[in-house]
This record gives structure tokens, C-alpha cells and sequence, in this order.
């Protein structure tokens, strides 16, 4: 900080047990340098993980799809082990984005309500046994909610089902076409809405308690209500935020497994009727088929599982361009 | 467009805190009235008591009347909401939404408000920014963000942002403490300008201020930390400054103390 000393002060007495040769010091500079190192090494190790991930993911997947008589990116089927062998992503792809999309338009209105609730209209008391419980649901095993899935969301989905089908049937996406139990991907992205709260809620919560003070209260000022600063002061602070955190949760979304594999019927169709079971995700169509495949199969589920890379890659790049293009609106250089 | 404060009895605290004690005044219409005092003797909370966000603290709470003509604010009936929109605040910090635009900023309390037509909207906002000296820096790119702007201008926009809206009376706290001398200068002329349409109150650290910008300074004291603010005496600012009727505000102006 020398540019707060003064010009005329005197200059400050040196240590007399310190000599200014290039030796003193060392160990703090040792100190830098192994840093230096360990920082480094981190961000070139992580480089070199990613690298070898995308490799191997692209050298498998293009043997498999080397020897697939189907059209990878068009069949709707997954048979590498017949003869002549045939597999293709259309169906997981499919199923991927939509469950993903169902659990994003019901989790991400959900946990903003509740991160707003914690961070600006619940009193103290009440505001942090939320905030834990809401985390605590983070700590529970995707399989437990595979299994809490399974035996109580389908058989207590088929009512809400047969409402749906009555009343909103017209809409075609809620038309149930096929008799069955709710094991559809509408429940799927139900589930997976319920798995991807806690990381949306929290991650939002902090972002809505930095909103600076002052701007709040330049809202208050000018005569605006709790809902008016929530919309004119918090919401725009924290909508770069909001997008991160949605962009967290439909990461853990595309790629959940168990809690897919066990509630789902997997079918290799596609189907806008949201309510019919069968369907299939790539993680979840990966786990069933993994340990059965033979060695073109495994190539197969490993090319599925790089297009599932590519997609999260797509949507992080797709959120970074959203948060860029507002970026002088952002607050950060407030 | 601007009306009489009277304020009788008034005590604020945070929780069990009382952070003033018992303030009696007159605020004219169409006058700038300057608060002065040391660090922590409540002339922010005070301030804050006038348009209702002492009570946005948690913990704070009010007793007393404040009466704004004839209305009290503090009435069973009146909304905290409806009094900050007749009674508007500058900041010490400048506090444009840094989500918004220029215009934006300006049109914010008016949207809130919704009792306008939307084709007046550009006009009310450059009539708020030539009232803020603030139209000729800025006309070019009022679609760019306010944080954009030099901290001077922020406040101007804030002070354009708080006219808008017509308010009766303009509270301003330490509105020039965190400007450089020439930003200062500007916002001194403006609150000249601003006194013809509005009431002002304004507190300030900065004495020869409250002896430049205002026509009757109030000088605020606390016996002891951790005691009450009081009010000392309100008078013409001359007055305060040539010849006071107490002993403590001399000690207080003259720098022997505060």
C-alpha cells in the first residue's frame, strides 16, 4: 500500500536484523514456489483428466459406431450384440432432454419460491431449519429416491395421471394413449424435479442474500412493496445466479442413473403422450445394459455416453452465453 | 408539491436500544434543513424515521408523530409503502439499480406507481434529469446501465430517480460523503435548485455544507455512547453558525469536540 504513505513522510525505520541480500526470505519464497507448483500442477492435472475422458470416450465410440449397420444418431433400437448389429440414440437422447426438461419447469419456479422464502420473507427462526432441511434433501442416495420412486410416486402418480389425461388430454403431451402404471418419463422428470431442488434452492438463496443492501433499499424508497424490491432489486441481481444454478441441476439431471433406472419402464420409443410408460435415458440405459453387453455393446453404451458428455458441454456453453450477453447489466461492476 | 413536516415526541430504537429520545421540530416547506452532529448521535435514524424505513430495520420501531400537513405518518391507518412514495430518499452511497438502464433507473418509482401514461414516459424521465443537472452528460446513452457512470452522476441519477416520482418532500443522507469536491459543487447547486418544488432535509458530517446548502441547520448531540440522540437546537442556519443559543452546538462548530 505504498501509494497511501504520504510523500513527505519519513521513510519507516528497516528492521536491523534483516539485511535486504537476496537470501532473506527464502523460505517464504520456497513457500510461493511450491504453491506456485501445487496450483499449477491442479489446473494441468484437470486438463489432462478432461483430455483423456474425451479421448477415450471418442476412441471407443468410433469403433462402435464404425461397425453400427444402423444410423447412430436415427435408430430407435439398441441391439449391438444381433446380427447384423443395430443401435442407435434417438430414443435415449430423447428421453434425456425431456425428463431433464420436465424436472427443470417444475424444480427451478419451486426453488427459487423457497430460495426467495429463506433468504427475504421467513423470520430468522425459521429461515435456517428450512435452509438444512432443504439441504438435507441433497444428502439423500439417488437410490433411495429410486426406490422411494418406485413404490410410492407411480402408484400415487396413476390418480394425478388419470386427472391430467381428463382435463388437460387435449393438449396431446397429456394424453395417456397406453394402459400401464405411471412408470413414464412424466415421473421420471417428476423425481428428478425432486433431486435437483436442493442444489437450485441453495445455490440461489446465496446468490439472493448478496443482492447489496442499498439496493434494496433505493427500492423501498421509492415506495416499492416486499414483491415490488423482490422484482425490481433481487430478481435482476440474482438472475445470473438463478441460471448457474439451473444449469448445476439439469447437469445432475441428464446424467442420473439409478433413481431413472428404477422407476422407469425403459421401451425404445419416442412418444410426445409424456404419460405412457417406457422411454429411456442414456445414464439410466447404460446402467441396465452395461453389465450384460458384449464388447461392441460396451463401445455402444460408451458412444451413447459421449454424446451425453457433449450435450452437458452444449448446455454449460449455452448458459455462459446467457449470463455473457447481460454481463454489463450483471452487478458485479456496481 | 411540497409540504410542512411536524414532528412531535419522536423516539426510535433498535430492539431494546434507544438510539433517540423525545425530538420535537418544524420542517418548513420549500427550505433545505440541515442536520448536523457527531458520529452516532441519530441524525440517520432519524432521517430514516421521516419516511418510514427507520422500521425496515429489524428491530426498529418508532413512537411519536410525524405529521406531514396535517396527516400523520405514523397514523393506524397509512402505509409505510404509500409514505415512502411521497416522501423520497437519497443515499450516502449511490444506489442506481445495476440491472437497469439510465432510463430505466429514472422510471422505476413511476412503474411503480402506474398512474401515468406510457407515452409520458420519456418526457417525465428527461424532465427528472434536466431537474438533476444530469440530462446534457447522459441524453446520448440512456439505454446504457447507470453503473456506468461516474459516482457524481450516480447520485445525480439517484436524485433524478427520487424527483421523478413528484415526491413532497426529498430526504438526503450525507448524499456528497462518498463524492470527490466537484461532484460535491454539483450536487449543492442542484439541491439550490431543488428547494424552489421540494421540501429538503439533509444530514451532513460536512459543517461548512450544512452552512452553504441549507436555511436552518438542527444540531444533534448524545450525552454518552450508548445514550439517547437528542436534538440540541434547530435554528436559522446564521444563527446556528454566527451566534447559537447553547453552549454545545458552539463547542460543536467551532471543532472543539465531535
Amino acid at each position: 500500500m505504498a501509494s497511501t504513505t504520504p510523500v513527505d513522510a519519513p521513510p519507516p525505520p528497516s528492521p536491523p536484523t534483516q539485511p535486504l541480500d537476496a537470501k532473506s526470505g527464502s523460505t517464504g519464497r520456497a513457500g510461493d514456489k511450491i504453491f506456485l507448483g501445487l496450483s499449477r500442477g491442479s489446473g494441468i492435472l484437470l486438463l489432462v483428466i478432461m483430455a483423456s475422458i474425451a479421448a477415450f470416450l471418442a476412441y471407443r465410440a468410433s469403433v462402435a459406431i464404425s461397425q453400427d449397420e444402423g444410423n447412430f444418431l436415427t435408430t430407435f433400437d439398441w441391439n449391438p450384440a444381433g446380427n447384423p448389429p443395430v443401435f442407435g440414440i434417438a430414443v435415449l437422447l430423447f428421453g434425456t432432454i425431456v425428463s431433464s426438461l420436465i424436472a427443470m419447469v417444475i424444480a427451478v419456479p419451486v426453488a427459487v419460491g423457497i430460495a426467495l422464502f429463506i433468504s427475504h420473507y421467513a423470520p430468522r427462526r425459521l429461515a435456517a431449519p428450512i435452509a438444512y432441511v432443504v439441504d438435507l434433501l441433497a444428502a439423500v442416495p439417488s437410490i433411495i429416491y429410486g426406490i422411494w420412486g418406485a413404490l410410492f410416486l407411480v402408484p400415487y402418480l396413476e390418480g394425478l395421471n388419470l386427472w391430467l389425461d381428463e382435463f388437460f388430454g387435449w393438449t396431446y403431451l397429456f394424453e395417456k394413449t397406453e394402459i400401464g402404471v405411471a412408470r413414464s418419463l412424466f415421473t421420471v422428470g417428476i423425481l428428478l424435479a425432486i433431486m435437483i431442488l436442493p442444489i437450485v434452492t441453495s445455490v440461489s438463496r446465496e446468490v439472493f442474500l448478496q443482492v447489496p443492501k442499498i439496493n434494496e433499499e433505493a427500492a423501498l424508497a421509492l415506495g416499492a412493496t416486499r414483491w415490488e424490491v423482490i422484482r425490481m432489486a433481487v430478481l435482476p441481481f440474482g438472475r445470473s445466479g438463478v441460471i448457474s444454478a439451473s444449469m448445476l441441476g439439469l447437469g445432475r439431471a441428464l446424467g442420473e442413473t439409478m433413481a431413472v433406472a428404477t422407476v422407469l419402464s425403459p421401451s425404445f420409443v419416442i412418444s410426445l403422450h409424456l404419460l405412457n410408460p417406457g422411454g429411456g435415458t442414456f445414464a439410466q440405459n447404460i446402467a441396465a445394459k452395461f453389465d450384460e453387453a458384449n464388447e461392441l455393446g460396451r463401445d455402444a453404451l460408451i458412444a451413447s455416453g459421449l454424446v451425453l458428455f457433449i450435450l452437458t458441454l452444449l448446455v454449460n456453453g449455452a448458459a455462459r452465453l446467457i449470463i455473457a450477453r447481460r454481463k454489463e447489466y450483471s452487478g458485479a461492476n456496481a | 408539491m411540497a409540504k410542512r413536516i411536524d414532528i412531535s415526541g419522536l423516539t426510535a430504537y433498535y430492539g431494546s436500544h434507544k438510539a433517540i429520545e423525545d425530538i420535537s421540530m418544524t420542517v418548513e416547506p420549500r427550505s433545505v434543513t440541515a442536520f448536523i452532529g457527531p458520529s452516532g448521535c441519530g441524525k440517520s435514524t432519524f432521517l430514516r424515521t421521516l419516511n418510514r424505513m427507520h422500521e425496515v430495520t429489524p428491530g426498529g420501531r418508532v413512537e411519536g408523530k410525524v405529521l406531514l400537513d396535517d396527516e400523520n405518518l405514523y397514523g393506524a391507518q397509512v402505509d409505510p409503502v404509500a409514505v415512502r412514495r411521497t416522501v423520497g430518499m437519497v443515499f450516502q452511497r449511490p444506489n442506481p439499480f445495476p440491472t437497469m438502464s439510465i432510463f430505466d433507473n429514472v422510471a422505476a418509482g413511476l412503474r411503480l406507481n402506474g398512474s401515468f401514461k406510457k407515452s409520458q414516459l420519456p418526457d417525465i424521465v428527461e424532465k427528472s434529469l434536466r431537474g438533476a443537472n444530469l440530462w446534457n452528460e447522459v441524453k446520448d446513452r440512456l439505454h446504457k446501465p447507470g453503473s456506468g457512470l461516474s459516482g457524481g452522476q450516480q447520485q445525480r441519477l439517484c436524485i433524478a430517480r427520487a424527483i421523478a416520482v413528484e415526491p413532497q418532500v426529498l430526504l438526503m443522507d450525507e448524499p456528497c460523503s462518498a463524492l470527490d469536491p466537484i461532484s460535491t459543487l454539483a450536487i449543492e447547486d442542484l439541491i439550490g435548485q431543488l428547494k424552489e418544488r421540494f421540501t429538503i432535509v439533509i444530514v451532513t458530517h460536512n459543517m461548512q455544507q450544512a452552512a452553504r446548502v441549507s436555511d436552518r441547520t438542527a444540531f444533534f448531540n448524545l450525552s454518552a455512547v450508548g445514550q439517547p440522540g437528542r436534538l440540541i437546537e434547530i435554528d436559522e442556519t446564521e444563527r446556528i453558525f454566527a451566534n447559537p443559543s447553547v453552549q454545545a452546538t458552539e463547542d460543536y462548530i467551532s471543532g472543539r469536540f465531535g
